[in-house]
């Protein structure tokens, strides 16, 4: 297997977006990283987007063509491949190019990944959301993605006395972080009482506890590590890369406050990194939902399960804590354009570890991890990034 | 938007909570599945539909504000993850109660109602819900 | 007809209430009045969930869960009632498929105004009698529809019951029915109509006191019976005035119909009514208790049914399912504004 390297970064700016397309945000997230790699459209050997509903979205499918073609590179007849795994899907497709690289298939890949959401009403767009839920046997009878994670809450509350303004921590945190992040879609700081004072969504779970809808796209370019010096002066390699599933619906889960998804990619990806937890300087973790982050960060080995909320009340995971978690403001301040996500999480860690992450800067960042959810836990992915 | 036939198939498990049962293992499953997770293919053959009892108690619930066109009229209404007295844990709402009425433990059974329905013109689609119980039966607040 | 009887029922009753009062503060009218004058003090109301399906199920539920028999020997199922979800698709098949009686039996939907539910009884009985089948259901229920504004909309609520009706091991023998049916136009709601039209005053003496006293004497008449022979009586109840009323004129005594007497609390609930009264009595009933039920429906006729509680009784399964009592009980009271709401009156504009 070959060592696999970051040699470019492009992402567009997160939010509501009203005069960006699909294909214009694709476009501007992959012309910014091509350039940043500073290589050329007839280098490129293969793309990756990861894309969770275009189709009920944009009334697209077919979108890694359709990028493709946009990008101009379609002429040159590359493999460009859609990747869905829901929230997921980013993480996932940053998986497939890495893996494509490692195997020696192909030398320098692009992946994307893209959501155009607000084309949508918001209702429209909620149950666009829920649909990586189980449709049949959750949603259809009544739970929604918030509820699904206001399940989980109530139970991790019940099971370890995690505290309603230990969930608003996470978002307070998320959007101190977020303000210093010039393309996140919410950059002002938010108080415990603006979150335990929001709209109620699915109690516990308040507006600001959830992600926003968002437009958005992220681009990276990889490459071989040995040739990665011939395009950049910092490369960052990708160190350790871990995928899991578990079941669709959160019913069949033995324990609702533990994302085994989550447990077994972190396994895999510290074992094929050599590292520990206490290497990492930063990470960027699934926040969905403010509880998501708590769950996350126990699931990552962080914390001991139960000592989310606390470590994060503590300050444990913002700058000066054990592990600085979503600098970039997270999918709560940052935003969620849903197969973007996973792609904007490597972006942020390649731009710490790159050393230009500018004010929200970790200092002497080296280890960089993501972790991307889909659904409420049914696809997992971790990744471990070191500066070269 | 859902088509009478998708819904129509599942119509023993949503009315009457039919699930699986794997004879290699002996555990029950909810909604019923192809084969059993835990025995693989030696479960192939020695599975067959049960019907759970559709009571249990609340795992964990959520009163939700925000929620799909069909729920509007509800609003807000309760969903909870119900373990029923078989082991299986399932998501449904309850209904005809007060979210501070319930807590986790509490007594719940399973009873039919309309979930949804394909506009004014469209299938009406019928499943389980929970309305809380107690012991002896009664709605909770019953004197 | 020998020893066709009740082998078991079973009744609902949603948890929503609203109060006269409420309804006429809208309307400008004198609720509180109003009530009085209907012995009417609060009516149920369906959950948006609910319909005559989901109370048929539960009234069937509650049925099958007081007796041993087997739902694959139930032979016929019929759901009567005005206010069936569909226009064209059974009610009762689903019913059949939520009690797994299905599919080896015949279903049809009954629509006679409010007495569909007791038209559907006596189907029963006939199949029953005649061998054909070894169990059948009849279910009265509905989600009735007053207009807003309307004088109906101070009673019309809803409920159900089921009754299984068989030769075996049967709690009470119907021992004998007759019906009376003329052409009178008191009440009708007519295809595609939201909700229904009546003659006011018309509705009374020539609809409700014609056939029900007429079917009521007939079968005094026939079975030689006099009302003091009788434990308990149930009449179709649209208001408290009326079965009060018809009671006296057959000469039957306000103790005798107390039992039955549910539309103070619940309203009218159409083809639920007869039923649900008949129900209640069957939760307090002792062998070799009578009852003598009359049920009318607009349009118009009256079904009346001779009951004679068996030794059966003694030992059955009643505590298996809740009582009318406890149905009622702790009801939630809403406001006009969600009562309409539940009702569909208004109504949020879907995206």
């Amino acid at each position: 297997m070959r060592r696999v390297a970051v040699i470019g970064v492009g992402i567009t700016e997160f939010g509501e977006l009203w005069d960006s397309s699909f294909r214009k945000l694709g476009i501007g997230a992959g012309m910014s990283a091509v350039s940043d790699a500073k290589i050329s459209a007839d280098q490129i050997e293969a793309l990756f987007v990861g894309n969770m509903s275009a189709g009920r979205f944009i009334r697209q499918e077919h979108v890694a063509a359709l990028i493709a073609d946009y990008s101009g590179i379609a002429r040159d007849h590359i493999p460009a491949t859609r990747v869905e795994a829901a929230g997921a899907s980013g993480g996932i497709a940053l998986r497939q190019g890495f893996m494509a690289v490692a195997s020696g298939l192909h030398d320098i890949v692009v992946v994307g990944g893209a959501e155009k959401m607000t084309d949508v009403s918001d209702i429209e767009s909620s149950m666009i959301q829920s649909s990586a839920a189980d449709q049949e046997w959750e949603t259809e009878l009544g739970a929604t993605f918030p509820g699904l994670h206001a399940l989980m809450a109530t139970r991790h509350m019940h099971d370890y006395g995690t505290t309603r303004e230990q969930l608003a921590d996470v978002a307070v945190k998320n959007h101190r972080h977020g303000a210093l992040n010039p393309k996140a879609q919410f950059r002002r700081e938010i108080n415990r009482d603006v979150v335990l004072r929001s709209p109620m969504v699915a109690s516990p779970l308040r507006i600001f506890d959830c992600a926003p809808s968002s437009d958005g796209a992220a681009t990276v370019v990889l490459c071989p590590l040995d040739m990665a010096k011939e395009f950049t002066d910092s490369p960052v390699e990708i160190v350790g890369s871990g995928q899991a599933s578990d079941s669709l619906g959160l019913h069949h889960r033995k324990d609702i406050c533990t994302m085994g998804a989550t447990r077994a990619a972190t396994e895999r990806a510290f074992k094929m990194a050599g590292l520990s937890q206490k290497d990492v300087d930063v990470a960027e973790v699934h926040d969905n939902f403010t509880i998501s982050e708590i769950i996350a960060i126990e699931d990552l080995g962080f914390f001991p399960k139960g000592e989310g909320g606390k470590a994060t009340e503590e300050g444990l995971t913002s700058f000066d804590g054990d592990v600085v978690v979503n600098t970039s403001g997270g999918l709560k301040a940052r935003g969620d354009p849903i197969g973007a996500t996973g792609v904007a999480q490597a972006v942020e860690i390649v731009s710490q570890l790159r050393g230009t992450a500018d004010k929200r800067q970790v200092k002497d960042a080296e280890v960089g991890l993501t972790q991307n959810i889909g659904g409420t836990g049914a696809t997992a992915v971790v990744h471990l990034f070191r500066r070269v | 938007m859902a088509t009478a036939p998708r819904f129509w198939r599942e119509n023993p498990s949503r009315y009457n909570m039919v699930g699986f049962k794997c004879n290699s293992c002996g555990k029950f499953y909810f909604p019923p599945r192809i084969i059993c997770p835990l025995c693989h293919r030696k479960s192939v053959g020695k599975t067959e539909p049960v019907k759970m009892k559709g009571t249990g108690a609340i795992f964990s619930f959520t009163e939700i504000h925000e929620g799909m066109d069909e729920h509007n009229v509800q609003k807000p209404y309760i969903v909870a993850m119900v373990e029923l007295d078989e082991g299986v844990k399932v998501t449904g709402q309850v209904i005809d109660c007060d979210v501070c009425d319930l807590s986790i433990g509490t007594r719940v059974r399973a009873t039919l109602r309309k979930l949804s329905e394909e506009g004014s013109a469209g299938v009406i689609h019928y499943g389980y819900k929970f309305v809380p119980v107690r012991e002896n039966g009664e709605r909770p607040g019953d004197e | 007809m020998k020893g066709v009887g009740i082998v078991s029922y079973g009744a609902y009753v949603p948890h929503f209430r609203i109060v006269p009062d409420e309804i006429g503060k809208v309307w400008g009218v004198d609720g509180k009045a109003m009530g009085k004058g209907l012995m009417i003090s609060s009516k149920s109301v369906p959950a948006p969930d609910e319909d005559t399906i989901t109370i048929s199920v539960e009234a069937a539920r509650n049925m099958m869960s007081r007796c041993d028999v087997d739902p694959k020997d139930i032979g016929a199922l019929y759901v009567g009632s005005e206010s069936h979800p569909y226009a064209v698709k059974p009610s009762g098949a689903i019913v059949a498929e939520a009690i797994e009686a299905a599919p080896d039996l015949t279903v049809a939907d009954f629509e006679f105004a409010c007495k569909a539910g007791t038209a559907a009884m006596q189907a029963c009985m006939g199949l029953v009698g005649a061998g054909m089948v070894k169990y059948a259901v009849a279910i009265g229920a509905d989600t009735s529809q007053g207009a807003p504004g309307d004088a109906l909309e101070y009673s019309a609520s809803a409920g159900g019951a089921a009754f299984l009706i068989g030769a075996e091991k049967v709690i009470a023998t119907i021992d004998d029915t007759y019906s009376y049916t003329t052409d009178t136009p008191d009440f009708w709601r007519r295809e595609g109509q939201l909700y229904p039209r009546h003659g006011g005053r018309f509705t009374g003496e020539p609809a409700y006191f014609k056939h029900v006293i007429s079917g009521g004497k007939m079968l005094l008449e026939r079975t030689g019976m006099s009302p003091e022979d009788y434990t308990y009586a149930v009449f179709h109840q649209p208001n408290g005035k009326f079965p009060t009323r018809a009671a006296k004129q057959l000469g039957f005594s306000a103790e005798q119909i107390k039992a039955s007497l549910l539309v103070p609390q619940i309203g009218n609930t159409y083809s639920g009514a007869v039923p649900l009264g008949l129900a209640a009595i069957l939760d307090e009933a002792k062998p070799g208790d009578r009852i003598f039920a009359v049920a009318y429906g607009s349009g118009a006729g009256s079904d009346a049914f001779d009951i004679t509680v068996t030794d059966e009784m003694a030992t059955f399964k009643r505590e298996a399912a809740p009582t009318l009592n406890e149905l009622m009980a702790n009801p939630k009271y809403l406001d006009y504004a969600t009562y309409a709401k539940f009702k569909g009156v208004i109504a949020k504009e879907r995206d």
